[in-house]
C-alpha cells in the first residue's frame, strides 16, 4: 500500500456532500426573509423561541445487552449518572421477529441488544423504573408495533396511566429496506402497521412519539449529509401520505412525527443540514398539506454523534470527534442527543467509556455556554449561504426520487439501495486514497500503534442460555388457550385493511404471546418482503 | 510500497480474480449490508464473477448456494458479534456437502482476540472496515492464487 502519512493533507474546497464551499462569503449571501426568527416559520433558526433556555436537549444514551437483568442494571447506572432518558437496544431476534429458541436466532440472542421475547422480559427490564417519569426510546422497526404494545402492557402492569407515557419507537420501516435490514413484511402491510401505531398513539399515548424517521442509518451506510436529509424527508412524506389515506388528521398526527440523524465531522455542513431540513419540512407541511398549526410544522429531531465517523486506530481521538459533533448538534438545534462512546467503533462500551460520553454532553451543556443563546450562528454570512446550498441540494435529490416514482417504488425495485452502495464504495475509496482525512487511520498514524485501550467489554457468554431458558419457562407457565385465542383474533384483524391492530397486539402481549408468534400471525396474512438484490 | 509496486500488485490481483466465482453472503440476522456490497462491487470491478446472497441467510443456505454455484470462495460479512458461531456453522455445512476445500473469508466487526479461533476454523482472511479496499482485494487474490 502507498504510505499516505507522508502526503500532506489539504483543506478541500468541496464539502463531503460535494458542495463547492467558497473561501469568503459576503453580506449579500444572507436573505433575511427566508431565515425568519427562532420559533417562527419556516423555523430555520429553531422550533423554540427560547432555544435551550426553556428546556435542555435530552441526554439519551443507547444501551442494552445480554439479559433483561443486566440491561436493567445498566439503565439504573446511567439514570444514576444523570441521564434523562432511556434508549433501549434490542437484540436481532427481537428486531427480526424471531423467538430466542429458534435456530436462526440462537447465535444472536442478547448480542447487540437485550432480548424482549415476551412481556415477562419487559417486566424485568423496567423493574424499579417508573415509566410515568422516564422517557424511553426503542430502536425498533420491523416489530415496532409489537414492542410498543409490550411497553403499554408493562405500563398497564405498573399501573401507569397511558397518557403519562413519554418516549419514542423508531418505527421507520422504509430505511430498514434501504440500510438497516430488519424488515419482515412487504412494504404495503408494513406501512399499514406503522399507520396503525401512529394513529393509536395519537389518542392513547398523546405524549409518546410513535415514529422517529431516521436518516442515521443511511448516513452510516454511506449517504452524504445531503442524501441523508433527502431520503429521510422523502420517507417522511410517504408516511404522511399513508396516514392521510387512513383518514388521519394531519394537524394532529404531524405533531407527533420526529426525526433522527447522524452528526459526522464536517461541522458547518452538519449544522446547516439541520437548519435546512427544518425549513424544508415546515414549508412542505404548510404548502403541500396545508398544515396551519405551527406545532404540526415543527421538524423535531434527535441525533447520534459518532457512528461510522469513529475509528478503532487511536481510539482516544474519538472523544474529540464526539465533542465536535455534539457541538454541531447543539448549534443545529437538536432535541435529543446520544453521544457514542470512544470504543463504540469496535465493541459495546465499557462503563468508563459510557460515562465519558455522558460527561461530554454535560460539559458542553453546562460549561461551554453554547446553548445559552438560541441559534447563535444565525445570520452568519457563511452559515446562511451554506444552509441555502444544502437546501437546494436536498430538494434536488428529493426530486430525483419523486421522478423515479416515489420512495416505495424506489425501494421495492432496489434503486435507492443501489445508489447507496455506489456512494458507500466511493466514500471508502476516498478514505483509502487519503483524500478524505481520517486522523490516525489514513493520516498521522504512529508506527507502533495500539489500536484499542486496555479495557475490553465482555458479554457474559452464558447470558443467551439464561434468556432461552427463561423463555421456555414462560411458554410452560402461561395460559396456552388465552394465547391461542389472542393470536387468532390478531390474524383475523390483520386480514381487514382498516382495522387498527394495536388493541389486538396489546391483548396478545398480556397473554405472554411471544414476538415470534405475533409476527407469525401477521406473516400468515401478509407474507414476507422479497429483497431486491441489485448491484 | 511505491506507486509502481502498488500498481503491479493490483494487476496481479486482477489477473487472478478474472472469471473466478465468489459468493458474498450475509449469514445470521445482521442487516448491515454495505460492507458486503462494497466488497462485492470491488471484486466485480476487479474482474471476478460475484454472487451476492442478500440478507439473513442460514448457514445451510449459504453452503448450498456455494456448492450449487461452484464458487471458488465464500466471503461472509458479519457485524453483529456472532462471527465465531456463524462461521463455524457455514464451514461445517460446506464440509458436509463435500466442499470443505472452498476458501472462506470473513469481514466485519471482528475483534483481534477472535482471529485465532476463526483461523482455526479454516478462515483464510479476516478483513475489517478500516482496511483499504485494495489491500483486501489483493490479499484475497493472493489466497486464491
Amino acid at each position: 500500500m502507498i504510505d499516505f502519512t507522508k502526503v500532506e493533507p489539504r483543506l478541500s474546497q468541496m464539502s463531503p456532500s460535494g458542495i463547492n464551499v467558497p473561501v469568503r462569503v459576503g453580506a449579500d449571501a444572507v436573505h433575511a426573509d427566508s431565515i425568519g426568527e427562532p420559533g417562527a416559520y419556516p423555523f430555520t433558526r429553531g422550533i423554540f423561541e427560547d432555544g435551550f433556555r426553556g428546556r435542555l436537549w435530552t441526554i439519551r444514551q443507547y444501551s442494552g445487552f445480554g439479559t433483561a437483568e443486566e440491561s436493567n442494571e445498566r439503565y439504573r447506572f446511567l439514570l444514576d449518572r444523570g441521564q434523562t432518558g432511556l434508549s433501549v437496544a434490542l437484540d436481532l431476534p427481537t428486531q427480526c421477529g424471531l423467538d430466542p429458541n429458534e435456530e436462526m436466532a440462537k447465535p444472536e440472542v442478547g448480542k447487540v441488544g437485550v432480548s424482549l421475547s415476551t412481556l415477562a422480559e419487559a417486566e424485568i427490564l423496567f423493574k424499579g423504573i417508573d415509566l410515568g417519569k422516564i422517557s424511553t426510546s426503542f430502536t425498533i422497526n420491523g416489530t415496532a408495533a409489537i414492542v410498543y404494545a409490550m411497553y403499554l402492557a408493562v405500563a398497564d402492569k405498573q399501573g401507569v396511566a397511558r397518557d403519562k407515557l413519554t418516549g419514542t419507537i423508531q418505527n421507520d420501516i422504509l430505511k430498514e429496506y434501504v440500510a438497516r435490514g430488519t424488515w419482515i413484511f412487504p412494504v404495503r402491510p408494513s406501512m399499514r402497521l406503522i399507520a396503525d401505531s401512529i394513529l393509536y398513539s395519537n389518542t392513547e399515548t398523546p405524549r409518546f412519539n410513535p415514529i422517529s424517521i431516521a436518516g442515521a442509518h443511511v448516513r452510516d451506510a454511506g449517504a452524504t449529509a445531503v442524501e441523508e436529509i433527502a431520503y429521510t424527508l422523502a420517507n417522511g412524506l410517504a408516511y404522511v401520505d399513508e396516514l392521510l389515506r387512513r383518514g388521519g388528521d394531519v394537524e394532529k398526527f404531524a405533531k407527533r412525527l420526529s426525526f433522527f440523524f447522524y452528526v459526522h465531522m464536517d461541522f458547518f455542513e452538519e449544522v446547516c443540514k439541520f437548519r435546512a431540513a427544518r425549513r424544508i419540512w415546515a414549508r412542505l407541511m404548510k404548502e403541500r398539506y396545508g398544515v396551519l398549526d405551527p406545532k404540526a410544522q415543527h421538524f423535531r429531531f434527535g441525533v447520534v454523534c459518532g457512528g461510522s465517523s469513529l475509528v478503532a486506530p487511536q481510539p482516544y481521538n474519538n472523544v474529540v470527534r464526539v465533542a465536535v459533533e455534539t457541538m454541531a448538534a447543539v448549534l443545529g438545534g437538536a432535541q435529543s442527543i446520544f453521544t457514542c462512546a470512544l470504543d463504540e467503533a469496535y465493541q459495546i462500551p465499557t462503563e468508563f467509556s459510557a460515562e465519558l460520553a455522558v460527561r461530554t454532553q454535560q460539559i458542553i451543556a453546562y460549561e461551554s455556554g453554547i446553548g445559552r443563546t438560541v441559534d447563535p450562528l444565525g445570520g452568519s454570512y457563511f452559515v446562511e449561504q451554506h444552509t441555502d446550498q444544502i437546501e437546494a441540494a436536498v430538494l434536488k435529490v428529493m426530486g430525483e426520487i419523486e421522478n423515479y416514482g416515489g420512495v416505495e417504488k424506489a425501494i421495492e425495485e432496489g434503486w435507492i439501495q443501489m445508489r447507496l452502495a455506489e456512494r458507500a464504495l466511493q466514500r471508502k475509496l476516498h478514505i483509502d486514497s487519503g483524500e478524505t482525512v481520517v486522523v490516525g487511520q489514513n493520516h498521522f498514524r504512529n508506527p507502533d500503534e495500539v489500536c484499542t485501550p486496555g479495557e475490553v467489554f465482555r458479554l457474559d457468554p452464558a447470558a443467551a442460555g439464561r434468556v432461552i431458558e427463561r423463555h421456555q419457562k414462560v411458554l410452560q407457565t402461561r395460559q396456552q388457550s388465552d394465547v391461542e385465542r389472542a393470536l387468532k383474533r390478531l390474524e383475523a384483524a390483520a386480514a381487514k385493511d382498516k382495522e387498527n391492530l394495536l388493541p389486538y397486539l396489546i391483548e396478545c402481549c398480556h397473554t405472554y404471546a411471544t414476538v415470534g408468534e405475533m409476527v407469525g400471525s401477521l406473516r400468515a396474512q401478509w407474507g414476507e418482503f422479497q429483497e431486491p438484490v441489485r448491484l | 510500497m511505491t506507486l509502481k509496486e502498488n500498481n503491479e500488485a493490483r494487476d496481479r490481483a486482477e489477473t487472478t480474480l478474472r472469471g473466478r466465482r465468489i459468493l458474498v453472503a450475509k449469514p445470521g440476522l445482521d442487516g448491515h449490508d454495505i460492507g458486503a456490497k462494497i466488497i462485492a462491487l470491488a471484486l466485480r470491478n476487479a474482474g471476478a464473477e460475484v454472487i451476492y446472497t442478500g440478507l439473513r441467510k442460514s448457514a445451510q443456505y449459504i453452503a448450498r448456494t456455494a456448492i450449487d454455484e461452484g464458487v471458488d470462495a465464500v466471503g461472509l460479512s458479519i457485524l453483529s458479534g456472532s462471527h465465531c458461531e456463524l462461521v463455524a456453522q457455514v464451514v461445517a455445512h460446506l464440509r458436509e456437502g463435500g466442499a470443505g476445500d472452498t476458501q472462506v473469508f470473513v469481514g466485519g466487526t471482528i475483534p483481534e482476540s477472535d482471529h485465532e479461533q476463526l483461523k482455526a476454523l479454516g478462515v483464510r482472511g479476516i478483513y475489517t472496515s478500516d482496511m483499504p479496499l485494495e489491500r483486501v482485494i489483493n490479499s484475497l487474490a493472493m489466497e486464491l492464487n
